[in-house]
Protein backbone atom coordinates (compact mmCIF):
# COMPACT_ATOMS: atom_id res chain seq x y z
CA UNK A 1 0.00 0.00 0.00
CA UNK A 2 1.08 3.27 -0.61
CA UNK A 3 1.02 6.57 1.14
CA UNK A 4 2.04 9.92 1.77
CA UNK A 5 4.10 10.72 4.66
CA UNK A 6 4.48 14.14 6.04
CA UNK A 7 6.97 15.40 8.82
CA UNK A 8 6.94 18.36 11.15
CA UNK A 9 9.31 20.65 13.70
CA UNK A 10 11.94 19.50 15.33
CA UNK A 11 10.77 15.84 13.76
CA UNK A 12 11.25 17.56 9.97
CA UNK A 13 14.65 19.12 10.70
CA UNK A 14 16.00 15.41 12.87
CA UNK A 15 14.85 13.68 9.74
CA UNK A 16 16.09 16.31 6.89
CA UNK A 17 12.71 15.83 5.49
CA UNK A 18 9.40 17.29 5.14
CA UNK A 19 7.53 14.29 2.81
CA UNK A 20 7.57 11.61 1.45
CA UNK A 21 5.69 9.23 -0.79
CA UNK A 22 6.55 5.80 0.58
CA UNK A 23 5.32 1.84 -0.53
CA UNK A 24 4.67 0.17 2.70
CA UNK A 25 5.13 -3.86 3.07
CA UNK A 26 1.89 -5.85 4.13
CA UNK A 27 3.24 -6.48 7.87
CA UNK A 28 2.84 -2.72 8.46
CA UNK A 29 -0.99 -1.92 8.99
CA UNK A 30 -1.86 0.75 11.14
CA UNK A 31 0.46 4.11 12.57
CA UNK A 32 2.27 2.29 15.05
CA UNK A 33 3.79 0.07 12.50
CA UNK A 34 4.59 2.24 10.38
CA UNK A 35 6.56 4.90 13.42
CA UNK A 36 8.46 1.02 13.64
CA UNK A 37 9.22 0.74 10.12
CA UNK A 38 10.65 4.32 10.02
CA UNK A 39 12.66 4.11 12.66
CA UNK A 40 14.04 0.92 11.38
CA UNK A 41 15.74 3.10 9.04
CA UNK A 42 18.45 2.97 11.58
CA UNK A 43 20.70 6.67 12.29
CA UNK A 44 18.40 9.39 13.11
CA UNK A 45 15.30 7.72 12.13
CA UNK A 46 15.62 5.01 15.46
CA UNK A 47 16.86 8.53 17.18
CA UNK A 48 13.92 10.83 15.78
CA UNK A 49 11.32 7.77 16.68
CA UNK A 50 12.37 5.74 19.42
CA UNK A 51 9.16 4.31 21.46
CA UNK A 52 10.51 6.76 24.34
CA UNK A 53 10.24 9.58 22.38
CA UNK A 54 7.25 11.93 22.53
CA UNK A 55 5.90 11.86 19.19
CA UNK A 56 2.01 12.55 18.00
CA UNK A 57 0.36 11.39 14.42
CA UNK A 58 -2.11 12.38 12.35
CA UNK A 59 -4.13 10.18 9.62
CA UNK A 60 -5.79 12.34 7.52
CA UNK A 61 -5.38 15.30 8.70
CA UNK A 62 -7.14 14.14 12.11
CA UNK A 63 -4.80 13.67 15.34
CA UNK A 64 -4.63 9.02 15.94
CA UNK A 65 -3.33 6.75 18.20
CA UNK A 66 -0.87 4.16 17.26
CA UNK A 67 -3.32 1.58 16.88
CA UNK A 68 -5.18 3.89 14.21
CA UNK A 69 -5.34 1.57 10.80
CA UNK A 70 -4.13 2.75 7.35
CA UNK A 71 -5.52 2.91 4.50
CA UNK A 72 -4.06 3.03 0.62
CA UNK A 73 -3.71 6.98 -0.59
CA UNK A 74 -3.43 8.10 3.16
CA UNK A 75 -1.65 11.04 4.35
CA UNK A 76 0.10 10.12 7.13
CA UNK A 77 2.33 12.88 9.78
CA UNK A 78 4.42 12.36 12.58
CA UNK A 79 5.26 15.74 14.87
CA UNK A 80 6.40 16.60 18.70
CA UNK A 81 3.54 17.68 20.85
CA UNK A 82 2.20 20.67 19.63
CA UNK A 83 2.82 24.28 21.02
CA UNK A 84 0.86 26.62 19.42
CA UNK A 85 -1.26 29.46 21.57
CA UNK B 1 -15.29 32.79 8.60
CA UNK B 2 -14.98 32.32 12.33
CA UNK B 3 -11.19 30.78 11.94
CA UNK B 4 -8.32 32.14 10.10
CA UNK B 5 -4.98 31.37 10.09
CA UNK B 6 -2.73 33.75 8.83
CA UNK B 7 0.61 35.75 8.80
CA UNK B 8 -1.16 39.19 9.49
CA UNK B 9 -1.74 40.97 12.70
CA UNK B 10 -5.43 41.56 13.55
CA UNK B 11 -7.35 44.47 15.06
CA UNK B 12 -8.76 43.02 18.84
CA UNK B 13 -11.02 46.22 18.84
CA UNK B 14 -12.83 45.69 15.62
CA UNK B 15 -13.15 41.64 15.93
CA UNK B 16 -15.08 42.21 19.74
CA UNK B 17 -17.05 44.84 17.90
CA UNK B 18 -17.91 42.48 15.03
CA UNK B 19 -18.80 39.89 17.62
CA UNK B 20 -21.10 41.86 19.76
CA UNK B 21 -23.07 43.20 16.65
CA UNK B 22 -25.90 40.80 17.50
CA UNK B 23 -28.07 42.33 20.20
CA UNK B 24 -29.18 39.13 21.69
CA UNK B 25 -25.38 39.08 22.84
CA UNK B 26 -25.14 39.95 26.07
CA UNK B 27 -21.67 39.16 26.78
CA UNK B 28 -17.98 38.75 24.89
CA UNK B 29 -14.66 37.03 26.18
CA UNK B 30 -11.51 37.20 24.59
CA UNK B 31 -8.20 36.12 24.95
CA UNK B 32 -5.02 37.57 23.07
CA UNK B 33 -1.97 35.39 23.46
CA UNK B 34 1.28 37.73 22.49
CA UNK B 35 4.74 37.30 22.44
CA UNK B 36 6.77 37.27 25.88
CA UNK B 37 10.50 38.59 25.57
CA UNK B 38 11.93 35.85 28.08
CA UNK B 39 11.30 32.13 28.22
CA UNK B 40 13.20 29.93 30.29
CA UNK B 41 15.13 32.14 31.80
CA UNK B 42 16.12 32.99 27.68
CA UNK B 43 15.98 36.38 26.18
CA UNK B 44 14.07 35.51 22.72
CA UNK B 45 14.50 37.82 19.80
CA UNK B 46 11.99 36.62 17.60
CA UNK B 47 9.53 33.27 17.42
CA UNK B 48 8.63 31.19 14.65
CA UNK B 49 5.35 29.90 14.46
CA UNK B 50 4.98 26.24 11.92
CA UNK B 51 1.76 24.59 11.37
CA UNK B 52 0.40 22.09 9.30
CA UNK B 53 -1.68 23.69 6.64
CA UNK B 54 -4.89 21.46 5.89
CA UNK B 55 -5.17 20.20 9.43
CA UNK B 56 -5.23 23.36 11.04
CA UNK B 57 -7.98 24.37 10.24
CA UNK B 58 -9.84 21.33 10.73
CA UNK B 59 -8.37 20.61 13.96
CA UNK B 60 -9.42 24.76 15.20
CA UNK B 61 -12.88 23.93 13.58
CA UNK B 62 -13.56 21.05 15.43
CA UNK B 63 -12.65 22.47 18.74
CA UNK B 64 -15.13 25.03 18.00
CA UNK B 65 -17.51 22.93 17.42
CA UNK B 66 -17.54 20.61 20.93
CA UNK B 67 -17.63 24.13 22.44
CA UNK B 68 -20.65 25.09 20.61
CA UNK B 69 -21.88 21.56 21.68
CA UNK B 70 -21.00 21.82 25.53
CA UNK B 71 -22.35 25.82 26.02
CA UNK B 72 -24.68 27.75 23.96
CA UNK B 73 -23.10 30.73 22.03
CA UNK B 74 -23.64 33.29 19.34
CA UNK B 75 -20.59 33.21 17.66
CA UNK B 76 -17.16 32.67 18.26
CA UNK B 77 -13.90 33.70 16.73
CA UNK B 78 -10.19 32.28 16.33
CA UNK B 79 -7.56 34.01 14.54
CA UNK B 80 -4.21 32.15 14.65
CA UNK B 81 -0.88 33.80 13.18
CA UNK B 82 2.31 31.90 11.50
CA UNK B 83 5.38 33.13 10.45
CA UNK B 84 7.79 35.37 12.51
CA UNK B 85 6.78 37.50 15.31
CA UNK B 86 8.61 39.39 17.34
CA UNK B 87 8.01 40.85 21.41
CA UNK B 88 4.64 42.15 22.03
CA UNK B 89 3.32 40.90 18.58
CA UNK B 90 -0.04 39.50 18.85
CA UNK B 91 -0.03 35.42 18.11
CA UNK B 92 -3.59 34.07 19.01
CA UNK B 93 -6.75 35.78 19.60
CA UNK B 94 -10.35 34.06 20.94
CA UNK B 95 -13.92 35.29 20.82
CA UNK B 96 -16.77 34.07 22.38
CA UNK B 97 -20.08 36.00 22.20
CA UNK B 98 -23.10 34.56 24.12
CA UNK B 99 -26.42 35.76 26.07
CA UNK B 100 -24.44 35.67 29.74
CA UNK B 101 -20.75 35.64 30.94
CA UNK B 102 -20.87 32.30 32.46
CA UNK B 103 -20.87 30.06 28.94
CA UNK B 104 -18.30 32.88 27.37
CA UNK B 105 -15.79 32.10 30.02
CA UNK B 106 -15.74 28.40 30.23
CA UNK B 107 -15.95 28.60 26.56
CA UNK B 108 -13.36 30.75 25.72
CA UNK B 109 -10.88 28.90 27.72
CA UNK B 110 -11.76 25.38 26.87
CA UNK B 111 -11.08 26.70 23.19
CA UNK B 112 -7.60 27.55 24.37
CA UNK B 113 -6.91 24.52 26.59
CA UNK B 114 -7.77 22.57 23.52
CA UNK B 115 -5.90 24.72 20.78
CA UNK B 116 -2.62 24.27 23.19
CA UNK B 117 -2.69 20.76 22.80
CA UNK B 118 -5.06 19.62 19.75
CA UNK B 119 -4.22 22.19 17.32
CA UNK B 120 -0.31 21.39 14.44
CA UNK B 121 1.45 24.48 15.73
CA UNK B 122 5.08 24.80 16.57
CA UNK B 123 6.69 27.49 18.26
CA UNK B 124 10.70 28.00 17.19
CA UNK B 125 12.32 30.54 19.36
CA UNK B 126 15.69 32.46 18.55
CA UNK B 127 17.04 33.57 21.83
CA UNK B 128 20.90 35.19 21.95
CA UNK B 129 21.82 30.69 23.02
CA UNK B 130 20.85 30.07 19.22
CA UNK B 131 17.53 28.92 18.05
CA UNK B 132 15.61 26.17 19.57
CA UNK B 133 11.69 24.56 19.25
CA UNK B 134 9.42 25.31 22.49
CA UNK B 135 8.81 22.19 24.42
CA UNK B 136 5.19 21.39 25.22
CA UNK B 137 4.22 21.94 28.78
CA UNK B 138 2.67 18.89 30.85
CA UNK B 139 0.33 21.89 32.16
CA UNK B 140 -1.27 22.49 28.96
CA UNK B 141 -2.29 18.61 28.64
CA UNK B 142 -3.82 18.64 32.48
CA UNK B 143 -5.32 22.33 31.70
CA UNK B 144 -7.07 20.22 29.01
CA UNK B 145 -7.98 17.24 30.58
CA UNK B 146 -9.50 18.66 33.11
CA UNK B 147 -12.67 19.60 30.92
CA UNK B 148 -12.50 15.36 29.66
CA UNK B 149 -13.13 14.74 33.66
CA UNK B 150 -16.21 17.26 34.26
CA UNK B 151 -14.06 19.79 36.85
CA UNK B 152 -15.10 22.84 35.14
Amino acid sequence: MNVDILYFASLREALGREREAAELPETVRTVGELRSWLAGRGGAWAAALAPERAVRAARNHTMVQASERLQAGDEVAFFPPVTGG
Amino acid sequence: MSISVQTADFDAGAEIAALRADPSVGAVVTFVGTVRDINEGDSVSSLTLEHYPGMTEKALADIVRQARERWTLNAVRVIHRVGTLRALDQIVFVGVAGRHRGACFAACEFIMDYLKTQAPFWKKEATGRGDRWVEARDSDDEAARRWESGQE
